[in-house]
């Protein structure tokens, strides 16, 4: 994409001795500028012209995606990349209703994006304009907050604070919803404009009283467990976590979300709890004294039946949003707060310990599970799901950035790819948005622009956004795409295998065929069938310069193991059958 | 506003407890709050709103049947929303709650002075005397105006109308009186 002038920009953004009148349109781009905003995903329409028409004359990057979703999508996967605001546009109407699922999505995983969207004249409003629609009413409860901005004046101040709102404290999305006589309206641009009257709070901390028996509960437990969350990623604590770890010697797993907040090489990972989570860590919780849930919610794919979890242990719950606290769970210590500040209150408070005979049980368990892990057991000659994983987590050195989309192969993912840093993975919790993936990752591009990434879907996910294979190729964007091919969507099979007498309702699935999807957009399509081929199709897809998609057809009737029912004791795990002898 | 609260974990005797809020008095607050007792199951007794000493400032009492856990949650929770400057409980304070109602009584001739008597004895008011039908004020404490409303039912009520409850804090103290000052820190959640 061609940049403006440079001489333009500097014109533009030069330091005006008087603050000087902008249209609405321009200072929503001299915001964004001023935040540190170098792209911005999205689509334009009726309602939103005045902004881009107002747009080249600054130093912001536009993709233009196929559907708005994919551009609430890509903001929130820069954002998980990259730690920064992430940014969405849209018309009104159906442009801005198009990005409700990215919105959601964002907020149930905490991920700050700001979405911009154009409305109908101000006085169009509540007449039943053509395009309009109430998108602060329809987003009110998935963001953290919205504005509808009706005046020039009000966009720089609206927009500063929904920046603000977005990264701090807990993250989520803000939308900003403006309307075209707001854009096109004139307004002063304050050099720097104070936040409105937006009252600010001070960060909670815990008492020091909390810390104290925080801490020595954890001195005198035999069987404690770290439940590490997403909120390890969000406040950069994981080193300050291994150090906590290392010193107490209490072993650490992960929710799905806070997978690479702490090594999965390091020997007290135990690896990810909850519904897919390994068996020996569900039978740790259950067996544990003590709990230590560091930025992490309690989810019920986490918890499964809440009246059986984890009965014999005392609970410490560190969060920064006090709100979660004694929602799902009742804590006996609360830790409210940002986790840095936490741990670095309680690094110092405890005592350290070596807890041999507890690790040793949890090892024991460990070597029994591997007897069951499809990795051990003969492939002969097919193709599983988790084989493709495992040799991706190999080959590319447990290095790459890996996006998921939802399903069997995001579990699949988080079994078999060993993550040991922050931000390494980045997935659907919370919603479990299929169609996720592929902007996602494409917005993680623009945060990270020399990492590694690779794209793992189904067949399913994949074709829900697969639109934006286009945008992919027009933005000349290099991922490296895994499409998991069963012919199924698959977790909705497995639960009809489990739990509805195998009566495979709607999901069986045919595809495109993917290589010729590829070709088709001038991209690279490989087809992967059996296991040896995987090491020379992965490797031919890191060396290609574009993006390449590899169709992997694996074995189509293959299930998640471990698994815990909704809602049951994490005890009662379904396992994988073990290998009887036949090589079936 | 029954709704089945699936949320919350059962902990501890659920009782009507008053929080007093005070929210920015912008267009759609109101909404947000209410939105927000919606899709987290909590139940409204009764919620008022209206202008208070601060210019801009708008006061919230609102009365929810709830343990004492979950009202911790729930003012966790008003915090979250942008436009809450302060929320304070004073369910376990010493404060004064009142609500106000009106009654349109029947009030034929040969019962008249029976009603009279009885809204006297409740220091209620009449404040419209019709042929056929008289209005009662009576402002007072939830238990009051029930007590009131039960005595006129045999008269024949014909309309009923009450403002739900509002609160203010006993002695020097105010309802404001947890507002954070300024910081940089953020917003918390």
């Amino acid at each position: 994409m061609s940049s403006p002038p440079a001489a333009a920009v500097q014109q533009r953004l030069s330091p005006h001795a008087e603050p000087a009148q902008r249209t609405g349109a321009q200072i929503v781009w001299e915001v964004l500028t001023r935040e540190g905003v170098d792209v911005v995903f999205g689509y334009p329409g009726g309602a939103i012209m005045p902004a881009y028409d107002a747009m080249p004359a600054y130093p912001i990057r536009h993709v233009l995606v196929r559907h708005e979703q994919g551009a609430a999508h890509m903001a929130d996967g820069y954002a998980r990349a990259s730690g920064k605001v992430g940014v969405a546009i849209a018309t009104s109407g159906p442009g801005a209703t198009n990005l409700v699922t990215g919105i959601a999505t964002a907020m149930m995983d905490s991920s700050p994006i700001v979405c911009i969207t154009g409305q109908v004249p101000s006085s169009a409003l509540g007449s039943d304009a053509f395009q309009e629609t109430d998108i602060t009413g329809i987003t009110l409860p998935i963001t953290k907050h919205n504005y509808l901005v009706t005046r020039a004046e009000d966009v720089a101040p609206a927009l500063h604070e929904a920046f603000f709102i977005a990264r701090s404290g807990r993250p989520g999305p803000v939308l900003v919803d403006i309307t075209k006589d707001a854009q096109q309206g004139f307004a002063r641009l304050e050099a720097r404009p104070p936040p409105r009257s937006l009252r600010r709070r001070p960060m909670p901390e815990p008492t020091s009283d909390a810390i104290a028996r925080a801490a020595s509960m954890i001195d005198a437990a035999e069987r404690p467990l770290i439940l590490a969350g997403q909120g390890v990623l969000a406040s950069a604590s994981s080193a300050l976590l291994r150090e906590f770890v290392e010193k107490t010697g209490v072993p650490v797993s992960s929710t799905l979300l806070g997978l690479g907040g702490f090594p999965a090489s390091h020997p007290l990972s135990l690896g990810m709890m909850g519904m897919h989570g390994e068996a020996w860590v569900n039978a740790s919780i259950q067996e544990a004294d003590l709990l230590i849930a560091l930025g992490m919610r309690f989810d019920d794919r986490v918890t499964g039946k809440l009246q059986t979890y984890a009965v014999h242990a005392k609970k410490i719950h560190a969060e920064i949003d006090p709100s979660e606290i004694n929602k799902n769970v009742r804590v006996d210590v609360a830790l409210p707060g940002d986790l840095r500040r936490t741990l670095e209150a309680l690094l110092p408070a405890v005592q350290p310990r070596t807890r041999k005979p507890w690790i040793e049980r949890i090892a024991a368990r460990r070597a029994e599970a591997a007897r069951r892990d499809v990795q051990s057991l003969p492939s002969g000659g097919k193709l599983f799901a988790p084989h493709v994983l495992h040799d991706l987590w190999r080959l590319t050195d447990g290095k790459a950035l890996v996006v998921t989309d939802v399903g069997q192969h995001q579990m699949w993912e988080a079994q078999y790819y060993k993550h040991d840093r922050p931000r390494s993975l980045i997935t659907s919790g919370g919603l479990g948005t299929m169609g996720f993936a592929l902007p996602a990752a494409m917005g993680a591009r623009f945060a990270r622009p020399d990492d590694e990434i690779w794209v793992v879907a189904g067949d399913g996910g994949f074709q829900m956004t697969a639109c934006e294979l286009t945008t992919c190729a027009q933005e000349g964007i290099k991922l490296n795409i895994a499409i998991i091919n069963n012919g199924y969507l698959g977790m909705v099979r497995q639960w009809q295998e489990f739990f509805y007498n195998r009566r495979y309702v709607a999901t069986p699935l045919r595809s495109p065929d993917f290589v010729a999807l590829a070709q088709a957009h001038g991209l690279t399509g490989l087809r992967v069938t059996r296991r040896e081929e995987i090491p020379e199709a992965l490797e031919r897809a890191r060396a290609e310069p574009g993006t390449v998609v590899v169709e992997f057809r694996v074995e189509q009737e293959d299930s998640v193991y471990p698994m815990v029912p909704a809602n049951t004791d994490l005890r009662d795990m379904i396992r994988r059958p073990q290998f009887d002898g036949e090589d079936t | 506003m029954s709704h089945d609260s699936a949320f919350a974990i059962p902990q501890g005797r659920s009782i009507a407890q008053t929080l007093i809020v005070y929210v920015e008095d912008r267009p759609g607050t109101l909404n947000r709050i209410v939105s927000l007792f919606r899709r987290r199951g909590f139940n409204i007794d009764s919620l008022t709103v209206g202008r208070c000493e601060r210019p801009g400032v708008s006061r919230i009492t609102v009365v929810v049947r709830s343990d004492d856990v979950t009202v911790r949650r729930l003012e966790a929770n008003l915090y979250k929303l942008v436009n809450v400057i302060s929320v304070e409980d004073v369910t376990h304070s010493s404060s004064v709650t009142r609500e106000l109602a009106f009654v349109k009584v029947r009030a034929a001739q040969d019962r008249r002075s029976e009603l009279l008597q009885l809204v006297q004895t409740f220091r209620a008011r009449v404040v419209d005397l019709g042929q056929e039908s008289i209005i009662v004020e009576s402002t007072g404490t939830q238990e009051k105006l029930d007590g009131l409303i039960d005595v006129l039912r045999p008269f024949g009520i014909l309309e009923l109308v009450r403002t739900g409850a509002v609160a203010m804090l006993r002695g020097p103290g105010t309802g404001a009186q947890q507002e954070q000052t300024e910081s940089d820190d953020g917003v918390a959640a």
